[in-house]
């Protein structure tokens, strides 16, 4: 079998807080492999966000290491990762282009190159009639739609998305799907797509990660078992039925802990 | 935008008028016979030397307000320690009243263009880092994040994220440090320097030259205003984009 893209070992992160540790997060034991699209579920609250940051590199673990393409990951983010906040991350003084192009300008690429993938992003997200507008002019999702385009012209290897269709409508939710497994597709990257999205995670991904409530574990990890030509129509197959249906089964009792004692 | 700026030109002129008509040609020189004054008065050599000394000493005192407030409020901004431990002192020293520190830049500096200068900065220099100190601690995490992500350098860090981003709030601060500033220089040089319009307003009041006071008054006036109005028009233009 091929070395997984990346892998985690026995990660843990506990936040130093006024009342005390607080245990957000593992032990954690997860490989990602190459090229695949995976998803994490869980209740709110249980360390999702948390994981993401410490594979994207931007916060330490407290116990236990994470490596990208074998190489353990330091104090920086590495090359080759790209990641979608779940808030609106555009930068609100430049237009959409600048905005796109703003780390594609910084690597080693040609003038004509960026412009050729600026072009392509812009056209992939709809977004050609908006190069000049500011983000203050564009809804929320058009801006998280800048923020993806942001993302994929740097080519990232391993692209890392925390709820990035969080505000956005069901129908829109469902169309942002399916431009989001085209872009997986064209560009072969590992996808790791975190969402509370019981239906999100199993149109979308070849295995799904459930998330136990804080501190939060991997409870088990669903392969779907979809082609890589799926999209969004997939939710009218019974087996999308079934495979909700076992996430559902799985988060029930988590969701219900994440309420608190009184629910 | 244009129309309502115009009307409240008029209605203070229309003011002036009338606490002249009130108080006398002796407290107050009408307005017509200020500009009239004004107008004859500027292209005098005499006058422009008083405007030089006071458009330099103010260049200056701005200059260094600025630099020294950018410097102070991005430094301390930048770090949750250096916030905690100076922004006390900050906002002590900007409660202050400057005027308690004019003996010692006198001591310090002596009569003259240092003295006016030292006077202008400290005015400017408080407000302008308390204003970029908090525009730094305002900036959204998730840009110090994505800035992360594209693996920027400190510097450009700084430059393309951290002050763009701040930019608004800092703009807010290089206002108030202006007319601060302002105040400062022009109250220095009322009591110790020979030149400048401070010193001139000071001489007209010794002899009691309505026509002087009002002309200078209203220099500055316009001069403040002006400059105050065009830096909020590009604050508010940065603003709408946030
Ligand atoms: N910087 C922090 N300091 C203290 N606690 C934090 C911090 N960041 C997150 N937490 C806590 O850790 C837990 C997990 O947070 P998070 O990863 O954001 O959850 P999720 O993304 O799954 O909703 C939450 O209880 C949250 O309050
Ligand atoms: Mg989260």
């Amino acid at each position: 079998m091929a070395a997984p893209h990346v892998s985690m070992r026995g990660v843990t992160r506990v936040f130093p807080t006024q009342k005390g540790a607080l245990h957000a997060l593992g032990p954690v034991d997860l490989d990602l492999r190459k090229g695949e699209f995976f998803a994490v579920v869980g209740p709110s609250g249980c360390g999702k966000s948390t994981l993401l940051e410490m594979i994207a590199g931007l916060a330490p673990p407290s116990a236990g290491t994470v490596e990208f393409e074998g190489r353990a990951i330091g104090s920086d983010v590495p090359d080759g990762v790209g990641v979608v906040f779940q808030e609106n991350a555009c930068f609100p003084w430049l237009n959409v282009a600048d905005n796109i192009t703003f780390g594609l300008r910084r690597l080693p690429v040609a003038k004509d190159e960026v412009a050729r993938r600026l072009d392509y992003a812009l056209g992939l997200m709809g977004l050609r009639d908006f190069a000049a507008a500011y983000p203050a002019q564009l809804s929320g999702g058009m801006r998280q739609r800048v923020c993806i385009a942001r993302t994929l012209v740097t080519q990232p290897r391993l692209i890392l998305l925390d709820e990035p269709f969080g505000a956005l409508d069901q129908q829109t939710r469902l169309l942002m799907g399916d431009e989001l497994l085209n872009l997986w597709r064209a560009t072969g990257a590992t996808v790791l797509l975190i969402t509370h999205a019981l239906d999100e995670a199993a149109m979308l991904a070849d295995r799904v990660a459930v998330m136990s409530s804080r501190p939060g574990c991997i409870l088990e990890i669903i392969e779907t078992g979809w082609s890589a030509d799926r999209d969004s129509r997939i939710v009218s197959d019974p087996a999308f039925g079934a495979v909700t249906g076992k996430l559902w089964g799985l988060l029930r009792d988590q969701s219900l802990n994440a309420l608190g004692p009184a629910a | 935008m244009k129309a309502p700026l115009a009307l409240i030109v008029l209605l203070l002129l229309l003011l002036w008028q009338g606490v002249h008509m009130l108080a006398g040609p002796d407290a107050l020189a009408p307005p017509l016979q200020t500009i009239a004054y004004l107008g004859a008065q500027l292209p005098t050599p005499e006058f422009q030397a008083h405007i030089l000394a006071t458009g330099s000493a103010f260049a200056l005192a701005v200059a260094i307000a600025i630099a020294g407030g950018l410097a102070i409020g991005l430094a301390t901004g930048l770090s949750q320690t250096a916030t905690e431990v100076v922004e006390p002192l900050l906002l002590a020293g900007n409660s202050i009243p400057k005027i308690a520190l004019y003996p010692i830049v006198l001591l310090l500096f002596g009569i003259g263009m240092p003295a006016k200068v030292a006077f202008g900065a400290i005015h400017g220099v408080i407000p302008v880092a308390i204003f970029t100190m908090s525009a730094c601690r305002n900036i959204a995490p998730v840009l110090l994040k994505s800035a992360a992500v594209m693996r920027l350098s400190r510097l450009d860090r700084i430059g393309s994220i951290l002050l763009p981003a701040a930019l608004p709030e800092i703009v807010t601060g290089l206002r108030m440090g202006f007319s601060l500033t302002l105040i400062g220089t022009v109250l220095g040089e009322m009591f110790g320097a020979q030149s400048g319009l401070g010193y001139l307003l000071m001489t007209a009041i010794g002899l009691q030259n309505t026509q002087v006071i009002m002309a200078v008054t209203l220099l500055l006036v316009v001069f403040a205003a002006g400059v105050s109005t065009a830096l909020l028009a590009y604050e508010r233009r940065l603003r709408s984009r946030t």
